[in-house]
């Protein structure tokens, strides 16, 4: 069932007329307050990935056999050692650039992640991920999205920055609108008017949207995200003249990324990050061979995207306060089907990076052999990948170690594991 | 003003079963009664589809075309057509319950383009017969000519639709390699809904399309050659399948094994027994309330059941569904009245009605749309747009504010116009303007900064200079409001 946003809304008045009160000082002294939070950047693939494409065990049979088209040769993957329980794995050979960083120690992936009896639903199974709550029954808030609920008020308009243009579920809150800014250059407040004219609509825009309407959540909410905007705009705007000591691609995500690294190189007080990337719903003509074929492409936008980020970010000086996690909504059958793509399958893998955080492979690789009825990493009469690690440990592991929260808490549960000291 | 009808509730049934109302629509929509106001809505094929006639023409809203106009085979000039037509259209239900279906049945344009190229993408959901040297016709034509019709007959239409076979993969779904992607969203996103099927039914319903294919086109150089579904036998599993659910009258829930010559019928038969499920009544009721009824309040349970009944007692007939909803005590309820968030194309649509589109093209309403997070025949998924507050990021109410001060300082010369006589006095501008646009209601703090604004920049003089910067700046800061953003 799906989650109805409308709950959290009917909670969310009183909160927003203590934070939406804040004139100029509150927002020095809550920026303030945000100085000893560290960023995080959270990476949404969005359409499921095919991971085993992409973090590849190059030399299990089966491998091969199942994926008759879709197999990467073992002499062309990037190879990157083997993990604990001695299985060979690899890189997509066009992920060169995440191989460099893998190299540097700074990018750990965490292997079949997931959660039992795992949904195949794109929207059920991102809300699951976003909400960090397999049965739907919570607050329906997001996971980063109740983190940031958590931070002392007054909280900064600007504390985290969403680069698509609408609201993903897990930065959804209950009182912390998180302004959507796609494009810093274009996020600006335009007049029919000019001059005076023009300023006194902008003042006027600006008074209004402090007005909080009692007894209208639904109403109140829009009002905080005018006046979200509002509040937002000048920073924005110092951003959108920022020069990064690196070209990024010309890709949607590597714009994204810039916008990213010039809201932390302006320190205009964001802390949490939201970027994703989209295409990973190959059901047909997957083609991760062929240097023109989608899947390709799709590790190539990461690739590319990704080098530029976190070579910026190094030369910044901003790589050690940075740390960024990957999830998509699940990963993809093992054997390809009649249309040379995969379909929707359970657990994957996730990756993160970042200034200080320890690389490498964790968890362990499925062993791909459907034929063994009594292979424990496999689900689904041999179909699907069974995770090892509930996501949410990954979850829990950076809001204890890396953002200082209390991961019970937020995330409804003890999901500490041992074993994923990534940071 | 006709007896048992008020303007409050015209505005209210055209702002839900259309894109709100040009002063014609008001005009001809308030002499009648309710249930006549519905029944005009309900009966569009009384009234002339002679909507794109009109492009071109003085006193309707522009278009922004290079070249020969040719939205049957380029998609920029068929999201402008379709923008038009919300704007002038006659038929406002068929139009919005074109939409209501484009959202359901979620197809976006970049995958059927990335697959078969830029102008058969466009072909294959925007063209109409009329205009194709093929006499193909669009997806989206399909649901339009189908917008009140059977859903039965709607889902067949689909599962053939060559659009909606490149989309979900059907064009690649044979017996020695099922494709799942259809099985899976026919019964998830399209009829019953999560939680009514199992992983096993999505197998099970992939078998049943299997040979449900695409025909490359022919020979013919004069472009009407086109794909086209077709029934390949040899590529159908013949075996049975079975469901968790009832698939015929009988209470069965297994389809025969039969022969590939006859084994098409299999999918119809499943497509029937989707049609008649329960939880697809019960589903699309559901849908049907959050699009036209409420978005801030869970669905009544004696709507759904109500609706669900008459789907099943009209065999699955959508007009008399949408009699029933659109006639509903819970749709003339007040307390749902602007219970629902404009959609991008709501509010741009609503706002050209309102302050006016001479001059304008709809050309430039396609970038700030998309900045809001709406691109006609590009859904994000095939779950079709997420509603509710994620229209509202910072971002995108930047946009819709933008877009408002953009569609002011278009009008400008016609605001000044039609202001004039309302300019002797501050009050009586904002009173005029208010009128013009109806909003969700507003609090008096707020129309007091509305009110101060108006002397601002100086005393009031009621010149045409000042007549003409503040009414655009009024239009602009209402109908950038988060009250205009309620319908």
């Amino acid at each position: 069932m799906k989650v109805t946003r409308r709950q959290f809304v009917k909670g969310g008045v009183a909160a927003f007329t203590m934070t939406f009160a804040a004139p100029e000082f509150l927002s020095d002294l809550a920026r303030a307050q945000g100085a000893h939070v560290r960023n995080l950047v959270v990476l949404y693939l969005s359409g499921g990935n095919d991971s085993l494409s992409m973090l590849v065990p190059y030399n299990d049979p089966f491998y091969t056999s199942r994926r008759p088209t879709l197999a990467i040769p073992a002499a062309n993957v990037l190879q990157i050692g083997t993990d604990a329980s001695k299985v060979a794995l690899g890189l997509h050979p066009r992920l060169t650039g995440l191989k460099q960083i893998f190299d540097a120690g700074r990018l750990a992936f965490v292997q079949r992640t997931g959660y039992a009896n795992q949904s195949r639903s794109h929207f059920q199974g991102t809300d699951i991920w976003s909400a960090a709550d397999t049965n739907l029954t919570g607050s329906g808030l997001g996971w980063v999205g109740r983190y940031l609920d958590s931070l002392p008020s007054p909280v900064d308009p600007l504390i985290g920055w969403n680069t698509t243009s609408s609201l993903p579920h897990v930065l959804q809150a209950a009182h912390t609108p998180v302004p959507a800014i796609a494009s810093p250059s274009s996020y600006a407040f335009s007049s029919p008017n000019s001059g005076a004219e023009a300023t006194a609509e902008r003042t006027t825009a600006l008074h209004i949207s402090s007005h909080v309407p009692v007894d209208r959540p639904e109403l109140a909410f829009v009002y905080g995200s005018a006046q979200a905007a509002m509040a937002t705009l000048d920073r924005v705007a110092t951003v959108a003249s920022y020069s990064p000591s690196v070209t990024y691609p010309n890709t949607g995500f590597g714009q994204a990324l810039k916008a990213v690294s010039g809201a932390m190189a302006k320190s205009i007080g964001t802390k949490v990050f939201y970027v994703t990337t989209g295409g990973f719903d190959t059901h047909s003509a997957q083609n991760v061979n062929q240097t023109n074929g989608a899947y390709y492409g799709l590790m190539g936008t990461l690739n590319d995207g990704l080098l530029a980020f976190y070579n910026d970010l190094s030369n910044q000086g901003l790589l050690q306060d940075t740390l960024i996690v990957s999830f998509s909504e699940f990963g993809r059958r093992i054997t390809e089907n009649g249309s040379s793509g995969t379909d929707h399958g359970a657990a994957s893998v996730m990756m993160v990076m970042g200034g200080k955080v320890n690389g490498g492979l964790y968890g362990t690789a499925p062993n791909l052999n459907g034929n063994d009825s009594k292979n424990p990493t496999l689900e689904n009469s041999g179909g699907d990948v069974t995770f090892e690690t509930d996501f949410r440990s990954v979850y829990a592991q950076i809001i204890d170690n890396w953002l200082g929260a209390n991961s019970p808490s937020l995330l409804g549960g003890n999901f500490r594991k041992s074993g994923l000291s990534f940071i | 003003m006709a007896k048992g009808s008020s303007t409050r509730q015209i505005e209210h049934l055209l702002r839900r079963a259309g894109f709100g109302a040009r002063p014609d629509e008001i005009d001809t929509y308030s002499a009648l009664s309710i249930p006549a106001a519905v029944d005009t809505l309900l009966n569009y094929e009384e009234i002339a589809d002679d909507v794109d006639t009109k492009i071109g023409q003085p006193g309707y809203v522009g278009m922004t075309v290079s070249g020969q106009f040719s939205p049957q085979s380029n998609i920029t000039h068929a999201r402008q057509r379709w923008l038009f037509r919300m704007v002038h259209s006659d038929r406002p239900l068929q139009e919005k319950m074109t939409l209501f279906w484009h959202n359901h049945f979620a197809t976006g344009y970049t995958k059927i383009a990335g697959a078969l190229g830029t102008t058969e993408g466009a072909r294959y959901l925007a063209a109409k017969a009329s205009e194709d040297p093929g006499q193909v016709r669009g997806q989206i034509e399909m649901l339009r000519d189908n917008a009140l019709g059977n859903f039965r007959d709607i889902l067949i239409n689909i599962a053939k639709d060559t659009a909606m076979l490149v989309w979900l993969d059907g064009r690649t779904n044979t017996k020695a390699k099922p494709q799942e992607n259809f099985g899976r969203e026919i019964q998830e996103l399209f009829t019953v809904g999560v939680g009514h099927y199992t992983e096993p039914d999505v197998y099970a319903a992939a078998r049943v399309f299997t040979g449900w294919n695409l025909q490359r086109p022919g020979s013919a150089t004069d472009g009407s050659q086109h794909y086209a579904y077709a029934y390949v036998a040899a590529q159908h599993d013949t075996t049975a399948k079975t469901f968790s659910f009832p698939i015929y009258s009988n209470g069965s829930a297994t389809i025969p094994s039969r022969s590939a010559t006859d084994g098409e019928q299999d999918g119809l038969d499943f497509i029937n027994a989707l049609a008649a499920n329960p939880n697809t009544a019960r589903y699309l009721a559901g849908k049907l309330w959050r699009f036209f009824v409420s978005e801030f309040h869970d669905p009544d349970p004696a709507f759904v059941d109500r609706v669900a009944a008459t789907y099943f007692s009209s065999r699955y007939d959508m007009k008399a569904v949408m009699r029933e909803v659109l006639l509903s005590t819970q749709f003339w309820d007040e307390s749902t009245y602007f219970a629902r968030y404009a959609m991008p194309v709501e509010f741009v649509v609503k706002a050209l009605k309102d302050i006016g589109w001479r001059g304008f093209s709809v050309n430039d309403a396609l970038t700030p749309l998309s900045n809001m997070g709406m691109v006609l025949y590009e859904p994000p998924d095939v779950s079709g747009w997420d509603f509710g507050q994620t229209w509202f990021s910072t971002g995108a109410m930047l946009s819709r504010m933008n877009f408002a001060s953009q569609l002011a300082n278009n009008q400008k010369f016609n605001l000044l116009t039609n202001a004039r006589p309302y300019g002797k006095t501050s009050d009586a501008l904002l009173s005029y303007v208010l009128d013009e646009l109806t909003t969700a209601p507003m609090d008096s703090s707020v129309t007091n900064e509305l009110s101060n604004y108006l002397k601002s920049t100086g005393a009031w003089s009621g010149s045409d200079a000042q007549i003409q910067s503040k009414t655009a700046g009024l239009m602009h800061l209402i109908a950038g409001s988060p009250e205009y953003q309620l319908q």
